[in-house]
């Protein structure tokens, strides 16, 4: 059979990025299939374990660059499985950025104001929950407390999870098996397949071509469903409508594979990627301190030791985002979760080399209960850039699912140093007064800095030498390609990205509609949230105009 | 290996069978490791003028400190063969805080040396982790003066 597969919007990659496109083509009408690399996996199959096998590295990715590694999801539903669900907004200042170019690095047509009504149509589909003090965890009232006794505030962070289903187990990561966080696989997704999209799991983009028509032609590689190092077989289909969605990490590498066939790349492709700026510390507490000084007792005879109870992030302190403060020393410092193996390996000790194995780490693993991580978002310089891309994906898949070596490089920049030094003093002080705690950073010279949020690596901006796509997320040079992932932000956020992401994506949704029109897609602009809401749709509504108009 | 701490590590807790494992992608190279290892020790002890028990092999024969100083320079940046040895030594920390070589309620409940001394708390009947108690359920802060409306900062 020689006859070549086609549909009108081909999307790669199934998080945040994709699936809101996605849904928003198919229910105008638009055939719509999503290529995912990851397995497709259901609430039963969400496990609580650690076990390499298991859902946990089923879902989770880790990328080892130089200088930077990169964690995200590998599912369908994308990073929104395995997340923590924090969804704070973006503060003001953050779009008035001018970071490593020396002139506003958004599009004049983007600022916090133009992007609520966006940001509201995302909190209309996912449920957010603003969470109250009853639902903070054990770690986040200590965060607070600790704030509080230093002068400081403290807020309680927005986030997509049922609380009233939500048992605090901590098991985030691996998906959550009890339906309480709010992943894509409960709104956007289910309601993009419902009006006739497909998904096709196990399917990794590889590069793109032209077709004589003036669509392209996707070529993918079907993966092992238990050895992701395996690949079973390949094929291509064709498309009027490309949405690169494959995650900041991904989408880059696609595009420069794709340069031989698809012609020379903007230069902002696989460069100016930013990790969000994020660095974690950890406190180990003085359990005795933490009583006398907070005056915090679980009812139980303990005062903490509830490092592994909760639901990831709770509270954040937002002291330092002030718009009046300057660039580089403005940065949240939120209380977080990371599950053992991946939170503890780069944890140091406060004694002398070796720092983070040895006799000493041994020790502070033994009081791991009374641990607290603290994640630092500052402002990055956009320092990092993707080297030429591995033979197939964006890593080389080191073990069966999990890990795999990419070619980021990532130099911290004086700018960069500064900001996390700052930014380590101040949980330092925080936290180590009156004797509550020791507090280190973890260490950046095992598998250089990490991110949970990457960024940037694509993207959109006024400037074409600084920027690879157009305001309407359309790649530069090449009409029909759009990206709409973390790597279409333009620089780090000092907060959780997934919302941004989100209200960008909706925000691209009418520039895609009015391109794929225009290739003789018979498709409309309009549909409201996945649950039927139209709240978002009517606030939004004069924007879209604009933008389906241009 | 003898290592030096009265409880085990992470060789009780099972090092050997996660590297054995092939879905680490590190056990076709184990016998390459092992014969690196050791060949950096002998250079280690011959640098300082050591001698080494010559009936065990050389890694082994050297002191913890002197083991511990061999691997930190391994893993150190700048090191040419860093990207291997810190892989190793990810799966040896992983064998012990994680112990990702087997179900995590089962190594608990067979005492696993690393989870045990961590103190993580045992799953319910079911195999799954709840804490009803999780909260101090009172404010401990004043919230940020310009927060909006839908608790993000302004
Ligand atoms: C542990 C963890 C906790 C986090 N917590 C938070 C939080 O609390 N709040 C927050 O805002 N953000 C959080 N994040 C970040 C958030 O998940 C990401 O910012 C977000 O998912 C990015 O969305 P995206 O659309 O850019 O890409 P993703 O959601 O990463 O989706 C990309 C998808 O593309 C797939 N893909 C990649 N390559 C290919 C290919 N070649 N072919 C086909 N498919 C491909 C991937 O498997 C993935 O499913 C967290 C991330 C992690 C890892």
């Amino acid at each position: 059979m020689n006859s070549v597969e086609s549909t009108d919007v081909l999307v790669v990659g199934s998080g945040f990025g994709g699936a809101i496109v996605a849904y928003h083509l198919a229910a105008g009408g638009a055939r719509v299939v999503m290529l995912e690399r990851g397995p497709w996996l259901e609430t039963g199959e969400f496990e609580h374990d650690f076990k390499l096998g298991s859902s946990y590295t089923r879902i989770f990715d880790f990328v080892v660059g130089d200088g930077m590694s990169v964690l995200g999801g590998n599912c369908v539903g994308g990073g929104s499985v395995v997340y923590f669900a924090a969804m704070p907004r973006a503060p003001r200042f953050v779009f008035e950025r001018r970071g490593s170019i020396a002139r506003r690095m958004w599009p004049a047509a983007i600022s916090r104001d133009t992007l609520d009504p966006w940001y509201d149509r995302v909190a209309e589909s996912i449920p957010i929950t603003q969470q109250g003090w009853q639902d903070v965890s054990y770690s986040g009232g200590l965060w607070a407390a600790a704030c509080k006794h230093a002068g400081r505030t403290a807020n309680p962070v927005p986030a997509a999870v049922d609380t009233a289903k939500c048992v605090n187990c901590n098991w985030m990561m691996a998906g959550c098996r009890f339906e309480a966080k709010q992943s894509l696989l409960f709104n956007y997704l289910p309601a993009a397949l419902a009006h006739g999209a497909e998904i096709r799991p196990l399917h990794e983009v590889q590069n793109i071509e032209r077709t004589g028509d003036g669509g392209y032609r996707v070529h993918y590689q079907l993966v092992d469903g238990e050895d992701y190092r395996v690949t079973t077989g390949s094929g291509t289909i064709d498309a009027k409508i490309v949405v690169l969605a494959a995650g900041a990490a991904a989408t880059p590498v696609i595009l420069q594979r794709s340069e031989a066939t698809l012609g020379p790349m903007p230069y902002a492709v696989g460069r100016y990627f930013s990790g969000n700026g994020e660095r974690l510390n950890t406190a180990v507490l003085n359990e005795d301190r933490v009583r006398e000084v907070l005056g915090l007792d679980r009812g139980d005879g303990l005062a903490y030791a509830a490092n592994q109870i909760g639901k990831g992030p709770t509270v954040a302190n937002w002291d330092r985002l002030d718009g009046s403060l300057p660039e580089y020393s403005r940065y949240s410092l939120e209380q977080l979760y990371f599950p053992p193996g991946l939170g503890t390996i780069l944890a140091m000790t406060a004694g002398s080399d070796p720092m983070w194995f040895g006799l000493d780490k041994k020790e502070m693993l033994r009081r791991w209960r009374s641990w607290l991580i603290i994640f630092q978002m500052i402002e990055d310089d956009n320092e990092g850039v993707f080297g030429p891309p591995p033979a197939r994906g964006n890593a080389d898949r080191l073990s069966q699912q999990m890990l795999g070596i990419g070619r980021l490089s990532y130099k911290p920049t004086a700018n960069t140093q500064a900001a996390w030094a700052m930014a380590d003093a101040e949980v330092k002080d925080i936290l180590e007064r009156d004797g509550l705690a020791t507090v280190t950073p973890w260490t950046n010279d095992l598998v250089g800095a990490y991110t949970v949020h990457p960024l940037a690596s694509c993207r959109i901006g006024d400037d074409p030498h600084t920027s690879a796509l157009d305001d309407r997320h359309e790649l530069r040079g090449h009409p029909g390609i759009f990206v709409t992932d973390g790597s279409a932000v333009p620089g780090a956020l000092t907060v959780n990205p997934a919302m941004t992401i989100s209200a960008l994506a909706e925000r691209a949704v009418p520039g895609i509609v009015r391109a794929a029109r225009e290739r003789g897609v018979e498709v409309v602009y309009g549909a409201p949230a996945p649950d039927g809401s139209t709240g978002g749709r009517r606030g939004a509504a004069r924007l879209a105009e604009a933008l389906l108009s241009r | 290996m003898a290592g030096v701490s009265p409880d085990g590590g992470a060789v009780a807790a099972g090092a050997i069978e996660l590297l054995e494992w092939d879905a680490t992608g590190v056990t076709d190279g184990l016998d390459g490791y092992a014969g690196g290892l050791n060949r950096h020790a002998l250079a280690h002890a011959a640098e300082r003028g050591l001698a080494l028990d010559e009936s065990v092999p050389p890694f082994v024969a050297l002191s913890f400190e002197d083991r511990t100083a061999l691997v930190r320079w391994l893993t150190a940046p700048g090191h040419p063969e860093k990207a291997l040895w810190v892989s190793l030594a990810l799966f040896c920390n992983m064998a012990y805080d994680s112990a990702a070589h087997t179900h995590t309620a089962e190594a608990l409940a067979a005492g696993h040396p690393g989870l045990t001394a961590m103190g993580i708390a045992m799953p319910d009947a079911d195999g799954l982790w709840r804490f009803p108690a999780y909260s101090y359920g009172r404010p401990l802060a004043d919230l940020h003066p310009d927060t909006t409306p839908t608790g993000s900062p302004a």
